[in-house]
């Protein structure tokens, strides 16, 4: 198994070597008082992330994936260790590190136009128009701009939570199971347009799911969480170059074996 | 229909009891229709609703920052929950002799009053509606870079308009409720003075009862008033069903 895994980066949409680290997780550890109780979430994480890669944290539900993200976008103090971003410890959450939440995290008492351009108080009005302009049409809004939330699809305001992230020109955005509210289909229109994203801006993504295909589709690398308390228990450099064909060979050979990984092989 | 009903049965039980004072529909009416061309009841009317205004805009301007701030910070939580907590349970009308006593007979008197029984159930509203700000939004607006003060209005009031919407509703009716009193003991204008008045001028239960619809229907209005904004577009949100 070790062997099919243990793929080497070619593929051109996976940074080099040389490419600087961007995000440094050092023996981070996080636990939780509960009823008194120290209960350990996560233990012990060594995670670097380069500049540009697109990472995926994978795991069953309550291994602290989640958890992992909150406390590498500042939202969290870890209990133990440090998260580095740049070289710099996170102190706190930034806009220069944007959190995007599953579709509830848009302001409802807010138009499209006014969501998107939230990050934008420092511009002009008219640059913030321009701005706002450019990632309406990037995540296909147009004619929805002066719309409210409630009156969109779950997929529209997954998108315009992502161009909201996107306006304010983030090195690094957290995605924490953002389509994990959405149907398959739209699901999948999804992945593919955050892919067209990735690879038209350049960001570092940092993508929480539970759902093996999903990573398999979208990341560089596919870390692999145990149960709780979460730890690394493989990290998978996914060797395919960007469009994904998702029914070849080596597709499903690193799908299979990271459901082998997770102890699901072949068996339902 | 039903309303044709209850007054019908208000006629029938005012001529099986002749000898009483209370007056009968028509009677009531009648009553209506004598305060109207002495132009005394448009004045009433305004100076009612001229001191619940200010009295319950004093309530709205103090009691929404303070309440974002307090429901904000924790810990000014804790220091002023005994506080309001005493405070809470003592009717407006139990201030009426200090009101008096600082403002003495007028308008000031009854606006303090209002203002008293309106800014405690709205701080007390405010507060709850900030408790109820999904994290995600106070995240979301922290992940912006927003400081305390830019975070509470533009995050942390409008996510509690419509709740906050719904406590200015609740606060207007006590507004209302509390005018009438006060106007029966602090001033000498107005629909409460108007009830006590025609009584203290020989027994004028026609215009008592009259005094009353007309505080019901101006009630009425103000409650749809506050209503009809809750159809604004942008604040649609808080009142369509939840998913």
């Amino acid at each position: 198994m070790t062997s099919v895994l243990a793929g080497s980066s070619a593929a051109g949409a996976v940074p080099s070597a040389a490419t600087p680290i961007k995000l440094r997780v050092e023996n981070l550890g996080i636990s939780f008082q509960r009823d008194g109780v120290l209960m350990p979430v996560l233990g012990d994480i060594n995670l670097e992330v380069r500049d540009g890669e697109f990472v995926c944290l994978l795991g069953p539900s309550g291994c602290g994936k989640s958890t992992l993200l909150n406390a590498m976008a500042g939202f969290l103090q870890p209990t133990s260790g440090q998260v580095l971003v740049d070289g710099e410890a996170v102190r706190g959450p930034d806009p220069r590190r944007i959190f995007v939440f599953q579709e509830r995290g848009v302001f409802p008492w807010l138009t499209v136009a006014g969501n998107i351009g939230f990050g934008l108080g420092k511009l002009s009005r008219e640059e913030r128009a321009k701005r706002v302009q450019h990632y309406v049409q990037m995540v296909g809004l147009e004619g929805f701009e002066s719309s409210y939330p409630h009156e969109l699809s779950g997929g529209m305001k997954q998108r315009v939570e992502v161009a909201r992230a996107l306006a304010v020109n983030p090195d690094v955005m957290f995605l924490d199971e953002p389509f994990g509210a959405l149907d398959s289909i739209t699901r999948m229109i999804m992945r593919g347009e955050l892919l067209q994203i990735w690879q038209a801006e350049r960001k570092t993504i940092l993508f929480v799911t539970h759902d093996i295909d999903e990573a398999v589709q979208l990341a560089d690398r596919v870390v692999v969480l145990s149960a709780r308390p979460g730890r690394i228990q493989r990290i998978v450099n996914v060797d395919l170059p960007h469009p994904r064909d998702i029914s070849s060979a080596r597709y499903l050979e690193l799908r299979d074996g990271i459901l082998a990984e997770v102890g699901l092989a072949h068996r339902i | 229909m039903f309303a044709a009903a209850l007054l019908a049965a208000w006629q029938l039980a005012v001529s099986l009891h002749p000898h009483q004072l209370m007056p009968g529909p028509w009677k009531t009416a009648q009553g209506i229709a004598d305060l109207f061309p002495h132009g005394l009841i448009a004045k009433y009317i305004i100076a009612s609703v001229f001191r619940v205004t200010w009295g319950f805009f004093l309530a709205v301007l103090l009691a929404i920052p303070l309440g974002l701030a307090i429901g904000w910070y924790q810990r000014a939580e804790l220091a002023v929950n005994p506080i309001l907590q005493i405070l809470r349970p003592i009717s407006p009308l139990a201030w009426i002799p200090i009101a008096i006593l600082w403002f003495g007979v007028g308008d000031m008197a009854a606006i303090f009053l209002i203002f008293i029984g309106c800014f405690l159930p709205l701080l007390l509203a405010v507060i709850d509606a900030v408790r109820a700000v999904p994290a995600v939004y106070i995240n979301a607006g922290r992940n912006f870079g927003l400081k305390p003060v830019a975070l509470m209005r533009r995050v942390l009031y409008p996510a509690i308009v419509p709740r906050l919407m719904t406590g200015l509703r609740i606060t207007l009716g006590i507004a209302w409720l509390v005018v009438v009193a006060a106007e029966m003991i602090a001033v000498n204008s107005g629909l409460g003075f108007l009830i006590v008045d025609a009584r203290n001028a020989g027994n004028r239960y026609d215009l008592v009862v009259a005094g009353m619809v007309i505080i019901g229907v101006v009630g009425l209005l103000l409650d749809y008033g506050v209503r009809s904004l809750e159809r604004t577009s942008s604040l649609r949100w808080g009142f369509e069903e939840k998913r």
